[in-house]
């Protein structure tokens, strides 16, 4: 059972629907008992990072995804909620996150040259860092997923699994043992992302 | 490097796609899941929507079928047509729509866009606009085209932008349906006046209007299209193949 947290950020109907289609049960909820007895959790999430570490904060849901996550518990945030997984960020002020990952949330606009539009959106192509990431396992270097946003994750080169080149490599994905965390959409990236959905699902527990 | 993004337009009536299409293997041309599914299958990059249903039982209806698309297809949807409030965004929101375009509501609301920015972030919401010239001056259109609203078109599109707008369809009435070509004046005037992407619509008749397209305006981030993709004059994966050969970065 893979729980999907619902802490009232963004639609979870495309996400729920695409792990319905790998053949993966999902439960969206912001339910503690529930979230600690699934087998994986989603962390979601569009908008705001100050917005959405408070609304974790209030419900609590912080302390019960750190909980798991430190028991071994498969974790994958997704965007935002990938966002949500590092120490702080820079978003309109300065906000704590999880700190599940090191390093911080910084602006794209310090990083890719002045003409480029932000946010940072459409689709671009993976470049592989490392040793390839589990959840990278049915797909390919130079597969192309779908990107929107306009922070991105400064973290440490031994957790960032893939990047994406937009003038700068910008962070796509991170990883630190059993967490992990896609700037991109899977739920949106047709095959490609529904097979990182897949093999998250695989992931050892 | 970003891709540019190739999408076909969906006008739905009544829970069917209007226009038919004669796809090989595809039985029922007027199913907006069955045509979807075969798009995001062939390479389509992003599905607009358009509701052109003008009663509430057909709203319900169109609704209902979002959702059946979005639980079939996994890449971006935009959906437009009859959006005026800020529940129209919700509606179709939990239905799985990611962007959500307005055009003649944010004309008649000059607030929906700011509103619905701050609810739902600028990468959410999507000007269309639908601009014609009118004695050498470019001029914002309402209702479907056919209103002309005296409004200075660039003028316009930036105010949206400001407030809170992330994405523009620039539609020209002028080369619309003209298959002649994007309409590449009206386009670079858009590109140089806002920072956010800005999609082309309105006059592809054929794949090299595309190359022609993004080799001119390399700031224009994706093209639009219904008839030509509906009526398999151009095949998507033909056209990115054609792109790419000119060095236009596509996702294949």
């Amino acid at each position: 059972m893979v729980a999907i947290v619902d802490y009232g950020v963004g639609n979870l109907f495309s996400l729920k629907s695409s792990f319905e289609m790998i053949g993966a049960q999902t439960i969206v909820t912001g339910d503690k008992e529930k979230i600690m007895s699934a087998d994986r959790i989603i962390l979601p999430g569009v908008g705001a990072f100050g917005d959405a570490a408070q609304k974790l904060n209030k419900t609590g849901l912080d302390r019960v995804i750190i909980e798991e996550a430190k028991k071994g518990k498969p974790i994958m945030g997704i965007c935002l909620g990938m966002q949500l997984l590092l120490e702080k960020s820079y978003e309109y002020g300065e906000h704590k996150g999880l700190g599940l990952i090191k390093g911080e949330i910084r602006p794209i606009a310090d990083v890719i040259p002045k003409d480029l539009k932000i946010p940072h959106i459409g689709w671009n192509a993976l470049v592989f860092k490392g040793k390839k990431s589990d959840i990278f396992k049915y797909i390919k270097e130079g597969d192309f997923v779908y990107f929107v946003h306009s922070y991105y994750a400064a973290a440490r080169d031994k957790n960032i699994i893939a990047a994406t080149e937009y003038g700068a490599e910008l962070t796509a994905a991170v990883q630190d043992k059993n967490v992990y965390g896609c700037q991109f959409h899977p739920e949106k990236s047709g095959n490609v992302g529904l097979n990182i959905l897949r093999a998250f699902c695989e992931t050892e527990v | 490097m970003i891709t540019k993004r190739i999408i076909p337009c969906l006008d739905v009536k009544d829970g069917r796609v209007v226009k038919g299409v004669n796809f090989l293997g595809l039985s029922d041309v007027s199913s907006p899941v069955g045509l979807a599914k075969y798009y995001s299958d062939n390479g389509a990059d992003e599905l607009v929507f358009y509701d052109i249903t003008a009663s509430s039982e057909g709203r319900a209806l169109f609704t209902d079928i979002l959702c059946e698309v979005a639980r079939t297809i996994f890449i971006p949807l935009t959906v437009g047509g009859g959006i005026n409030t800020v529940n129209d965004f919700d509606r179709v929101l939990k239905c799985g729509a990611d962007k959500v375009s307005v055009n003649s509501g944010a004309i008649r609301n000059p607030n929906l866009i700011y509103e619905a920015a701050k609810l739902y972030g600028n990468q959410c919401v999507v000007i269309s606009a639908d601009v014609k010239r009118v004695d050498g001056v470019f001029r914002v259109f309402a209702k479907g085209g056919r209103e002309n609203t005296g409004m200075e078109a660039i003028e316009w599109i930036k105010r949206c932008v400001d407030n809170g707008a992330g994405e523009v369809v620039l539609n020209s009435i002028d080369t619309d349906g003209v298959k002649q070509g994007f309409d590449i004046e009206m386009l670079d005037a858009v590109c140089n006046a806002v920072n956010v992407p800005v999609i082309a619509s309105g006059g592809a008749g054929c794949i090299d209007d595309f190359v022609k397209l993004f080799l001119t305006l390399p700031k224009v981030d994706a093209g639009l299209a219904a008839s030509i993709f509906h009526f398999n004059e151009v095949s998507i994966k033909d056209l990115k193949n054609k792109l790419a050969e000119n060095g236009i970065p596509v996702r294949i």
